[in-house]
């Protein structure tokens, strides 16, 4: 039996994997994955956004077993090598503080503008409202998704990685 | 030169000849990795600096990262010193060695003062080497030369060499004397004070592998450790056979540890609370089979601790306040309480508070009978470096810490129980392991802020002046010697100094629960009940509270010249007056909303805030706006500092809301953010931030824009709604956020 699951853009056998593991930590642990994040396992917090078919979902709450023929964008995949106009606002508005809630911000941020690109400030709290961030960056956050916002709205669907050296402090 | 400088002055050199003064021209440029995936490759940074062949300034960034921005801010220092372009700067985590960099560690917001005078040796160690190498590549006087973006230029003859042409040739000179190092004026800064984005940010946005919980070894096994929700307990027995049995499980087994409950030791400890580790394949058949784990706790040793009791003893030392134990006093409190025209008594209190650091703990370890490695996003690797060799049993030099960021602090990852929990795991198996703690590990086994009853009596005399201040710290403690983590009151020069008579005295009533440091110890609290308290004498004495506080601050004065930890009432007006005109304080508001200004110097930093509130007939607060100035003397970054003040402003408001750890039987109620609510997007309000040009050296800012934010939106709910707030959280008094 196998159990076919695309995560960004290529087919993965996660038969090997407990079903009944969340995808979160077959993400972290099996896949090397690790942008996703775990906060909470309870889907109170958000880190572990990613998207379930283009919608975003909590990995913390979704089996392996119930992924067959399913499709997962973690935020490794959300750009590849290139930059998606919400990460690059992020940069640009200098939005992190640890950082480590960022993954999960930037995955709703990205979905929110991909069905509704031009979002009232009230789209935004709704649509930001289950992503928790404990360093406080909320105000730096509304302000990288208008910038995101805008790009999107000129047409902007990519950024090649900026020209700063990238990245400064990554485990090897 | 004293014994002391001299030696100091011998540490310095020894320290910068044993770096090699990172002018360590390596080969290909490239330099490091910042944390080795495996032992086979093990990368270390030697220096502070080094220059590669391509252009690329490396610098090292000494104290551990945990959203505070110093692996931005501190490089940022270095740089400037330097005259590199920033473009052209590296960034990376320095290996953790007190040898070649001191303690290193995170916290008391202490990064950027302790290293401002270092660091900048450093850089201008380094621009001086590079000019003397110029100067004999261009056969020119030194003198005739400057620095700017990585280059060094001969204005008259319009030649120029780079910083990567040169750094071999300075390499090879002998280190400057100290006395020909000349430091910047601050005028000249290009890069400090400047809004720099943080190293980081690009590879956090794409969710690179930075954080403590992504650290992979080859052969990596997972655990949990499962403690006694009744902190201290014991376990007697467990079905280790039938958790052994479970799919994808390694192996079960106790650790002894120490029994009962244990206070905050940074510096000594290594104690390890007694539990049962389930070793299994990845994370989640640990967590799986942790589920069906039943095990007999003998919780004899236990914590007894109840929050209502404790909060009732407070209740009850507070009336009991001829027992407490003076301090600290001046003049006659009670003759001149019996003299005021107008006495005010009022009882303020806190909860227990979590730290719940969005990142729950985790640490990779890996011990053989040689030697032992471990991974850890400390905010003291230090103290791991130094505390781990005796834990193991193992020679120093055999035992390697590494520093990895942390995904939040807030004075969480000051305590090291979970890498000792790693280690002795890993010892028993000898096998790399990561200890992952669940969120409800996190929250119940946190080392807590405190809960602190403050009692205040004053009296106002006949033109509406503080003349007597009377205050009564009620702190739990475990030994009833000593008050737990972030209950002693340390004198504070304000309002005592600007009061005739004063009497400051405390009282001890039992606690056991573990505490420790959150975000501005002790003055996260006491801001809140003495900015409150002060306005409502104010308000007593009918008088505006920008004017009387400015009033009570009085003539300039540095209570102690020169000492940045004491407060300078030059500056405090100066946040204050730059709050309010900020705001428009004094401002005509609607029915039921209002302004409230506090300010509060703690962490060396003087902050003034002023909060727009409404509240609505249920009690409902909505915080509009928030006014920050803040002196924190010569900012480094000012992206990074703005966003550590934005950030302590949500932080104060997602606390005050409701936020509190209950504790019943030596065991915490609440378990996740479903019962311990953390402030969310919709609620946050704007920030507006000014920093003070005020010429003085850099302090840190993660700590000092906290506590004023509580009294300040306090002080405007009275405005607002006629209610004063005398609890934290607010929700005690029936409001919401």
């Amino acid at each position: 039996m196998t159990l076919n699951v695309t995560i960004n853009n290529e087919s993965h056998d996660l038969s090997h994997i407990d079903p009944d593991m969340p995808l979160l930590w077959a993400l972290r642990d099996h896949l090397g994955l690790v942008g996703t994040k775990y906060g909470c396992g309870i889907a109170q917090c958000g880190a572990c956004t990613v998207w379930l078919d283009d919608e975003p979902a909590r990995a913390c709450q979704l089996p392996v077993g119930q992924l067959e023929g399913k499709s997962i964008t973690t935020v490794e995949g959300l750009a590849s090598d290139a930059l998606h106009p919400v990460q690059q606002a992020w940069i640009d508005h200098d939005v992190a503080q640890c950082g480590y809630c960022q993954a999960g911000q930037i995955m709703s941020a990205a979905a929110l503008l991909a069905r509704n690109p031009s979002p009232s400030d009230e789209d935004i709290d709704v649509a930001m409202a289950g992503n928790i961030c404990r360093c406080g960056t909320y105000v730096r956050i509304r302000k990288a998704i208008r910038a995101a916002s805008d790009a999107v709205g000129a047409g902007v669907a990519f950024y090649e990685p900026a020209d700063t050296p990238v990245p400064q402090e990554v485990l090897s | 030169m004293s014994a002391s400088e001299m030696h100091a002055t011998l540490k310095r050199r020894q320290f910068l000849q044993a770096s090699g003064l990172g002018l360590a021209l390596t080969a290909g440029g490239r330099v490091v990795k910042v944390v080795a995936a495996s032992d086979t490759e093990p990368s270390t940074l030697s220096a502070y600096i080094s220059i590669g062949h391509d252009g690329v300034i490396t610098i090292g960034a000494p104290n551990p990262e945990v959203g505070q921005g110093v692996n931005t801010s501190l490089p940022m220092i270095i740089a400037e010193e330097l005259d590199a372009a920033w473009s052209d700067v590296k960034v990376v985590s320095a290996p953790v060695d007190a040898s070649r960099f001191g303690a290193q560690f995170a916290g008391g917001s202490l990064s950027i003062p302790m290293r401002w005078d270092e660091l900048r040796r450093v850089g201008a160690t380094a621009r001086v080497m590079l000019l003397r190498a110029a100067s004999e590549e261009m056969e020119v006087p030194a003198v005739e030369l400057s620095t700017r973006d990585s280059r060094v230029t001969h204005e008259e003859s319009g030649r120029s060499l780079t910083y990567a042409e040169l750094a071999l040739g300075a390499s090879k000179l002998p280190l400057p004397d100290t006395d020909d190092l000349v430091m910047k004026q601050a005028e000249q800064y290009r890069l400090l004070g400047t809004r720099i984005t943080n190293a980081s940010a690009a590879a956090i946005a794409q969710g690179k592998p930075l954080f403590g919980i992504d650290v992979q070894v080859p052969g990596m096994v997972y655990a949990c450790f499962v403690k006694c929700p009744h902190i201290g307990g014991v376990p007697v027995a467990a079905n280790l056979e039938e958790i052994k049995a479970q799919r994808g499980v390694l192996d079960a087994f106790i650790i002894a540890g120490e029994a009962g409950p244990y206070q905050f030791d940074i510096r000594n400890s290594t104690q390890v609370s007694p539990g049962v580790a389930i070793v299994a394949r990845d994370t989640w058949a640990a967590m799986r089979a942790r589920k069906l784990l039943k095990v007999q706790w003998d919780t004899q040793p236990a914590s007894s601790d109840d929050s209502e009791q404790i909060a009732l003893a407070a209740k009850v030392a507070a009336g009991q306040r001829a027992q407490a134990k003076t301090i600290s006093s001046a003049g006659d409190i009670n003759q001149a309480l019996h003299d005021a025209k107008t006495r005010s008594q009022a009882f303020y209190s806190a909860d227990f508070v979590s730290h719940a650091q969005l990142e729950p703990q985790s640490c990779v370890a890996w011990v053989t009978e040689q030697s032992a490695e471990v991974w850890t996003s400390s905010q003291t690797p230090s103290a791991v470096d130094q505390l781990l060799p005796g834990l193991l049993s193992l020679p120093p030099e055999t035992v390697t810490v590494h520093s990895v960021r942390g995904g939040g602090g807030f004075g969480r990852r000051l305590s090291n129980e979970y890498v000792y929990e790693a280690a002795l795991i890993s010892q028993r198996l000898g096998l790399p392991v990561k200890v992952q703690w669940s969120r409800e590990d996190d929250m119940a086994f946190d080392y807590f802020r405190s809960a602190l009853y403050l009692d205040l009596e004053a009296g106002l005399s006949d033109d509406g002046r503080v003349s007597a201040w009377k205050l009564h710290v009620i702190a739990g403690s475990t030994d009833q010697e000593t008050a737990n983590y972030g209950g002693t009151y340390r004198e504070r020069d304000f309002p005592e100094r600007r009061v005739p008579h004063y009497d400051i005295a405390t009282t001890l009533i039992a606690s056991q629960t573990p505490t420790g440091a959150w975000r501005a110890p002790f003055s996260n609290i006491y801001a809140f009940a003495e900015q409150s308290f002060l306005c409502e004498l104010a308000v007593a004495a009918d008088r505006d509270y920008r004017e009387f506080l400015l009033d009570l601050l009085g003539d300039d004065e540095w209570f102690k010249d020169g000492d940045r930890n004491v407060l300078n009432t030059a500056r405090a007006k100066g946040v204050v007056n730059a709050a309010c005109a900020a705001a428009g304080w004094g401002r005509v508001l609607p029915q039921g909303r209002g302004l409230g200004l506090a300010f509060f110097f703690s962490h060396a930093g003087h902050v003034a805030e002023v909060a727009e509130v409404s509240v609505d007939k249920d009690k409902k607060i909505t915080v509009h706006d928030v006014w920050v100035a803040a002196d924190v003397g010569q900012v480094i970054n000012l992206s990074g500092v703005e966003n550590q003040i934005e950030g302590s402003v949500v932080d104060g408001l997602s606390a005050l809301a409701n936020q509190r750890i209950t504790i019943r039987n030596g065991r915490i109620q609440e378990t996740n953010f479903d019962t311990y609510p953390l402030l969310r997007m919709p609620k946050a309000p704007r920030v507006h931030v000014q920093m003070m040009a005020s010429g003085y050296a850099p302090t840190g800012a993660g700590e000092p824009a906290l506590p004023p934010l509580a009294p300040a939106v306090g002080n405007a709910v009275f405005a607002a709604y006629g209610e004063r707030v005398r609890e934290l959280p607010f929700s005690k008094a029936g409001f919401s956020v």
